[in-house]
């Protein structure tokens, strides 16, 4: 079964492989799907219930940010190889904004 | 592997949006857009957190008059679903069947369109109901720039999705196109990331004031 290997050079099963990967990545992308689904409904569904502003804002906040994690890693393929530099553009780009929003934000806390 | 080579499904490489160094290039471009992209964006959300509700008198309408929850949760979910079905466009690429992936960047430019078309009905019913203008206050301004900045980013989406769609109708895939609809894809799941933001700053932070 040696010749199996993926990295056999074997068209044919390296093709077979490859369709069978394709598939179950297909198959974390809808569970990430429905996470994301649930997400937004708890997110909604904390607004719509009327809890206290102080529990609310940060939690909202933190339910875009898992869902956006899901998006770039699931959807955008971030998590595969070869994405060292979208991770170094993106990662420069959160901290820049980051710090723009600080700036903003404190400059009309008073 | 020449950009003009014809393939068939076993032939077809596992990262078609890289195989051509035009390909590679542009994989490297376009994040670097996204990443000023994100920075851009930043600061269209830091202004509009600044003059939140900044209006010149009582009479105008705040985040709390204008926004109504059931409908910023269809556009979320149009827009979500879309970037869901463009997922599932690009497996169909991947795995080298043209017409399924045309088939799924259809229902993705209509879901977007469902979403443009329920933009500009909000935007429309806010202007008329709540005489809330571009121009009428600092939170208008904000609020038009930011949201509006985004649905510009949906038609742009859209045209380029439509663009690649009708220009390659006939070609099928190559090593050529690959790079173009992959990144077209990226383009629309970055304006959902953009909208997650919105959806959760503007309309969910906004309704608890």
């Amino acid at each position: 079964m040696a010749n199996l290997h993926p990295n056999s050079g074997d068209p044919k099963v390296t093709y077979e492989y490859r369709r069978k990967k394709h598939a179950e990545e297909m198959r974390m992308q809808v569970v990430t799907f429905t996470m994301m689904i649930f997400f937004t409904v708890i997110a909604f569904a904390a607004v719509g219930a009327g809890f206290s502003k102080w529990f609310i804002v940060p939690f909202v906040l933190l339910l875009a940010v898992v869902q956006v994690i899901f998006q770039l890693y699931y959807f955008m393929h971030m998590s595969h190889k070869g994405h060292e530099a979208p991770q170094l553009f993106m990662y420069s780009g959160m901290l820049v904004a980051f710090l723009t929003i600080l700036t903003f934000v404190t400059i009309i806390w008073w | 592997m020449a950009a003009e080579q014809k393939f068939t499904p076993r032939t077809w490489p596992e990262s078609p949006e890289q195989a051509t160094l035009e390909g590679k290039n542009k994989f490297l471009g376009f994040w670097f857009f996204l990443g000023g992209e994100t920075v851009l964006f930043a600061s269209l959300f830091a202004t509009y957190l600044a003059l939140k509700d900044s209006v010149p008198s009582d009479t105008h309408a705040k985040a709390t008059d204008l926004f109504e929850l059931p409908l910023v949760f269809l556009m979320t979910m149009l827009l979500l679903t879309s970037s869901l079905t463009s997922v599932f466009a690009m497996y169909h690429m991947k795995n080298y069947n043209f017409k399924k992936m045309q088939q799924w960047l259809f229902i993705t430019v209509a879901l977007g369109l469902a979403f443009l078309g329920c933009e500009i009905y909000e935007f429309n019913h806010y202007y008329h109901e709540y005489e809330h203008k571009f121009t009428s206050s600092a939170f208008g301004s904000a609020f038009y720039t930011l949201v509006g900045f985004h649905g510009g980013h949906v038609v742009f989406g859209l045209s380029w999705i439509i663009a690649l769609m009708v220009r390659n109708a006939k070609r099928g895939l190559d090593l050529y196109n690959a790079p173009k609809f992959y990144l077209a894809s990226l383009y629309w799941h970055f304006i959902d990331v953009v909208w997650v933001f919105i959806f959760t700053v503007v309309y969910l932070m906004g309704m608890v004031g």
